[in-house]
């Protein structure tokens, strides 16, 4: 399978050619080649899949992790070297397909979303790059090539979120998204230098084999502050899984991300970069599960609170894309705990298996809910509930996909969202009773302010469209990527998935319990019904609510305040308290001292330097009373 | 004769050239004519010097002696090896680049015969192994830069060019008290450095002689806290000088701190080699924090190199394979670096006229090509991957966790947080005066980069994504190169 090169290769000789001449070809063409070399990708891509499925992956019904590529590309001392290569097993052939099916769509969406818009040749140059860097992400085979495409992904990321660069609110989203992921990625790298410090190795192969013993073993009795090594070791990675998939605190930059274009957010902000946390933790689950299995408990308490915390936000947020936002940060959340509950071997391993389902089934959703977002923005072009309104009649298909997205995330058999929601909650359900409710609890919640915007959007009155057009329906080109995601969301769920991805690789059979399927379908309807009744009308009656409620709608409103904290670190504490000191202590004291040094030395010379007069007047008394002086000395002794 | 001396002799032609020519024409010609004859040199030398490497296990290649003056047994010795090439090579590339960075100078005849002398102090360091021609080279680069600065500068530059040489020169004070140390410590019988590797300098002359070595050079790596020459007089210097001092002049200071005092002194560096640590380490995230709250794209650029030239040092103290391999790196990617960005500052500056950031803003729609070129400089500087700078950080960091000792490797994580403290100025700086609505509209139909500005940028951008694409090559020269130093600090 050495071809799969080809699917790294080919996106980066696109963002080349479209970054360097860019300029000199037209518009529509820039955006044709670069999607024409997605469709390449995504159709490598599936054959690729297939081959690894279907023909070649088993061996005796194991999964095997076949490297069709790996060359050393850096070498530091004689174990430790950055490789650069291929590595597919089941969940990175699994992410081939979702990144590559995505970034199709998008790339086809924006043919007409971005029409027009300045800088197109651009903007498909750059999607081009983070569609390299993310693919290069997922086929790592050692944690340091993933590191590296890591960063590239987070340039990637800001150069889109920062697209409209004349807008000063995209600028500094861009820069707080990028430094956020970036003190994320310190925490990532520190802990990659921690982990090789002890096993000698960065490859992916060797950390997990055996059940990670070289980790264990090597890791075994060191410990730093009271912790383990390992403990701070994989924490510390974790951090940087943090960061990228936007978990508590570290979420703050995802919400702003969404400055950028629209068709960019549903790519990276929804459906593929945001997931690169949950992927690294799966991709080491073997060394977490062994080696430190405490941090995996903490994984599913972050996850969890998470989870709760963005769903409370997004139920307050006006603006339709912030509310997406805050959606896919609950739901990555929802990954996270089914990472953090799952066992190893065989069913135990259910946690594990519907983390990566949940990725997959969310992709498309997600995905779909982002893109119909940005459908209707191109019809009202506003991203303000208040703009919006009865717009059911005017887009037809953006109203019936966007639908079957809701339904989707809302958890409602039979489409996708429900199989892997439903895994998810009985996984936790067998470990830990407390990440059970909570989760419960947030799926009503995710059906509500999901149904509650789909309401604002396409019931409720309809408001007056200033300008002389009525909304309309999107082109063509926007609508059928719409249309193949909305597909992809109802059948994804039928996949029998638990027999192609397990945490040891030999697949196992899932089945739907019952009683907690009913329950999560019940919370989820619950959820919509309230959200009917409250905004399939219109009306004041949530605005009364919200009075009510007072200072708790208005934190929520407020996001708790998260932004505002952040500000007043970075503003106040590391701006004001410690750079600005230390420029001031280099200038005034450092540099003062240095500065003294010579004022001294002027004195000094410019207060002796008489002494030197030329009058040899002045040298015959200095000599006369010189030796009257010796000579008195000398008499003296 | 031998061909490494072609490197000191062709600037010194290109000396003889500028006092022959009387139109800029002529001038640029010869000045053209001889950067690349200098380019074209070291890369025949790197070709060369990789067919000799493979058969030859000498210390030092193409190696050459003239006695020069025998009662003080001083030589004029040359030779090469891995790390030495790849610092000419740096050298050559942006002496190239700075002729084109500085195609309109006001008295440019006058301008060059300096620039050319510079040169030649620079080249002749690199190719040296005799510790008083190094020196006496050494000096020869120091001088040209106070008349380059106090003539051609702008701001402050009296003071400024006055306060970078005094500090300079009270380095080199050090340096020749270090010298001269080393010289009877080795029982005075030679000057040459591989020599004086194969003597034994005693531990006692060594406790003094060791400090004075490595802060006189450390004074030009801009070493806390003796780097405050640095912000001064990079504001003040002319585009081009700049650019050779920053890219090439402050690696003589890392440069001299391991082939001199750290390569003759081993046993003393095990036992000072914290103190210098600890110094470095604060340069490092110093330097950095500094930069976060400067206003002056020169000063910000200038705290930024005491940060990244901190990181050379401290990686070399870090004294593991790697970590010495990766400081080597960074000296060429921080030089390559660092002259991109003065060659951009310096574009921007003769269009707006101004380097404080508050007043710039929206240059990407007015100069686009000079902003990209920018926003790739500042990429490589946060690390960005497939660019020099992520190289040559992670080969340090990589390498100085390493260390057996916590200690050690909790200073290596110090070191590391720079990274997202290099993120916070570099993105402020390029969202400020790149992104964003036109701050002064006057700025409006400001030209964009012209030829030459952009011979010198591209040349240089070329060369940091070379590095950052195929490292191994160059850290596998550079790792041979050092195999000689590291085994005698092993010890």
């Amino acid at each position: 399978m050495e071809y799969s090169i080809l699917i790294l290769i080919t996106p980066l000789l696109i963002f080349l050619l479209l970054g360097l001449l860019g300029g000199k070809l037209k518009p529509v063409i820039a955006g044709r080649i670069g999607t024409f070399g997605l469709l390449c990708v995504a159709l490598l891509s599936y054959v690729i899949a297939y081959q690894y499925f279907f023909v070649e992956g088993t061996v005796n019904g194991k999964w095997i992790e076949k490297i069709p590529l790996n060359f050393e590309w850096l070498r530091f001392t004689d174990t430790l070297h950055i490789d650069l290569g291929i590595l597919l097993d089941p969940i990175s052939v699994m992410m081939l397909v979702v990144i590559s099916t995505v970034s199709l769509m998008v790339h086809i969406y924006s043919l007409g979303y971005m029409h027009g818009e300045g800088g197109f040749q651009r903007y498909y140059a750059f999607l081009s790059l983070f569609t390299f860097s993310m693919l290069g992400l997922v086929v790592a085979t050692n944690i340091f090539q993933m590191y590296i495409f890591w960063e590239l992904v987070g340039v990637s990321s800001y150069l889109l979120i920062g697209f409209y660069y004349t807008k000063p609110s995209a600028v500094a989203a861009s820069k707080k998204a990028f430094i956020v992921t970036r003190f994320a990625d310190l925490g990532f790298l520190i802990g990659i230098l921690v982990l090789s410090f002890y096993t000698r190795t960065f490859d992916f192969g060797l950390l997990t084999a055996d059940s990670a013993s070289l980790v264990v073993t090597s890791m075994q009795g060191a410990s730093f502050m009271g912790l383990s090594v390992a403990t701070w070791a994989l924490a510390l990675i974790f951090m940087g899984g943090a960061g990228k998939s936007a978990m508590f605190p570290l979420h703050i930059w995802l919400p702003d991300a969404m400055e950028g274009p629209t068709p960019v957010s549903a790519l990276i902000h929804a459906a593929t970069m945001v997931v690169a946390g949950v992927y690294l933790v799966a991709r080491l689950f073997t060394v977490y599960f062994f080696a430190a299995p405490d941090v995996l408990t903490m994984i599913g308490y972050i996850g969890a609170f998470t989870a709760l915390f963005a769903a409370i936000i997004a139920i307050t947020q006006t603006d339709i894309k912030r509310v997406l936002a805050f959606s896919t940060i609950s739901q990555i959340a929802y990954m996270m705990v089914a990472l953090g509950v799952s066992g190893y071997e065989g069913h135990d391993g259910l946690g594990y298996m519907s983390s990566m389902f949940h990725l997959f089934t969310h992709a498309f959703f997600k995905a779909l809910l982002f893109l119909g977002a940005g459908s209707v923005i191109h019809a009202v072009h506003s991203n303000e509930m208040s703009d919006m309104g009865g717009l059911r009649k005017y887009l037809p298909i953006t109203h019936l996909t966007f639908l079957i997205a809701c339904l989707a995330i809302a958890g409602i058999y039979p489409l996708s969202g429900f199989f892997s929601k439903d895994e998810i909650l009985s996984a936790a359900f067998h470990h830990d009773k407390i990440l059970y409710w909570t989760l419960w609890v947030v799926a009503g919640l995710t059906a509500f302010y999901m149904f509650r915007l789909y309401y604002s959007i396409f019931w409720g009155k309809e408001k007056v469209h200033h300008g002389e057009h009525k909304p309309h329906e999107s082109p063509l080109i926007m609508t059928v990527p719409l249309l193949i995601l909305a597909l992809l969301s109802c059948v994804t769920g039928f996949i029998p998935f638990s027999k192609f991805v397990s945490s040891d690789n030999l697949g196992f059979d899932m089945h739907i319990d019952m009683t907690i399927a009913l329950s999560s379908i019940a919370v989820a309807v619950v959820g919509i019904g309230v959200a009917t009744a409250l905004y399939m009308r219109g009306g004041d009656l949530p605005q009364k609510i919200a009075q009510r409620l007072g200072g708790l709608y208005r934190a929520t409103f407020h996001k708790f305040y998260m932004d505002e904290v952040w500000q007043f670190i970075t503003k106040s504490v590391i701006f004001k308290c410690i750079c600005a000191p230390i420029a001031w202590f280099d200038r005034h004291v450092i540099d003062a001292t240095m500065n003294g040094l010579a004022t001294v030395t002027q004195k000094t010379s410019a207060s002796i330097k008489g002494l030197q007069s030329g009058q040899v007047q002045f040298y015959t008394w200095i000599f006369l009373i010189g030796a009257l002086v010796i000579g008195i000395l000398a008499l003296c002794v | 004769m031998n061909f490494l001396s072609l490197f000191v002799l062709i600037p010194m032609l290109m000396i003889v050239a500028l006092f022959l020519s009387k139109e800029m024409k002529q001038i640029r010609a010869v000045m053209v004519i001889g950067a690349s004859a200098l380019l074209v040199l070291a890369a025949v030398l790197i070709v060369l010097f990789l067919q000799e490497r493979a058969i030859s296990s000498d210390e030092m290649l193409f190696m050459a002696t003239t006695v020069w003056y025998e009662p003080l047994n001083i030589t004029y010795a040359v030779g090469v090896d891995g790390v030495s090439v790849v610092m000419l090579a740096l050298s050559a590339i942006i002496v190239f680049t700075g002729v084109f960075s500085s195609w309109n100078m006001t008295l440019a005849k006058e301008f060059f015969l300096w620039y050319c002398l510079l040169s030649i102090g620079v080249f002749g360091f690199f190719i040296s192994i005799d510790l008083f021609t190094m020196f006496l080279f050494y000096e020869v680069a120091l001088i040209p830069m106070y008349l380059l600065i106090g003539l051609w500068g702008t701001g402050r530059k009296e003071y400024s060019a006055m306060k970078l040489t005094l500090m300079l020169m009270g380095g080199s004070a050090f340096l020749l008290i270090g010298i001269l140390g080393i010289y009877f410590g080795a029982g005075h019988t030679t000057m040459n450095i591989v020599e004086l590797a194969r003597l034994h300098i005693p531990m006692e002359m060594q406790r003094w002689v060791f400090p004075a070595t490595f802060l006189g050079f450390g004074v030009l790596g801009a070493l806390f806290p003796f780097h405050t020459w640095s912000p001064d007089g990079h504001a003040s210097a002319p585009t081009a000088v700049s650019m050779l001092h920053a890219g090439v002049l402050m690696k003589l200071g890392g440069y001299g701190c391991f082939r001199v005092a750290m390569y003759l002194m081993p046993e003393a560096t095990q036992e000072l080699g914290w103190i210098f640590l600890i110094l470095t380490g604060i340069s490092v995230v110093y330097g950095a924090f500094s930069a976060v709250v400067q206003t002056d794209l020169k000063y910000i650029n200038a705290y930024s190199s005491v940060s990244h030239c901190g990181l050379v040092l401290f990686a070399l103290l870090m004294m593991s394979r790697a970590s010495m391999t990766g400081a080597v790196m960074q000296m060429l990617s921080h030089g390559l670096m660092t002259a991109l960005f003065f060659a951009l500052i310096g574009l921007i500056y003769g269009r707006t006229h101004t380097r404080d950031i508050r007043e710039m803003g929206g240059l990407m729609k007015i100069m686009p090509f000079a902003s990209v070129c920018y926003v790739i400089a500042g990429l490589a500087s946060l690390g960005l991957p497939g660019l020099s700078g992520f190289v040559a950080e992670m080969t340090i960091f990589v390498g100085a966790f390493q260390h057996a000792d916590v200690f050690h490797r909790v200073l290596t994580i110090v070191a590391c947080s720079s990274i997202v403290i290099t993120a916070v100025y570099i993105l402020r700086t390029v969202g400020k005066i790149l992104f964003g609505g036109v701050q002064d509209k006057h700025h409006i139909g400001l030209p964009d980069a012209t030829w030459f500005e952009k011979v010198s940028v591209v040349a240089l951008i070329i060369f940091i994504a070379f590095m950052g694409i195929y490292p191994f090559g160059i850290s596998e020269i550079i790792s041979d190169g050092l195999a000689p130093v590291f085994a005698r600090l092993a010890i």
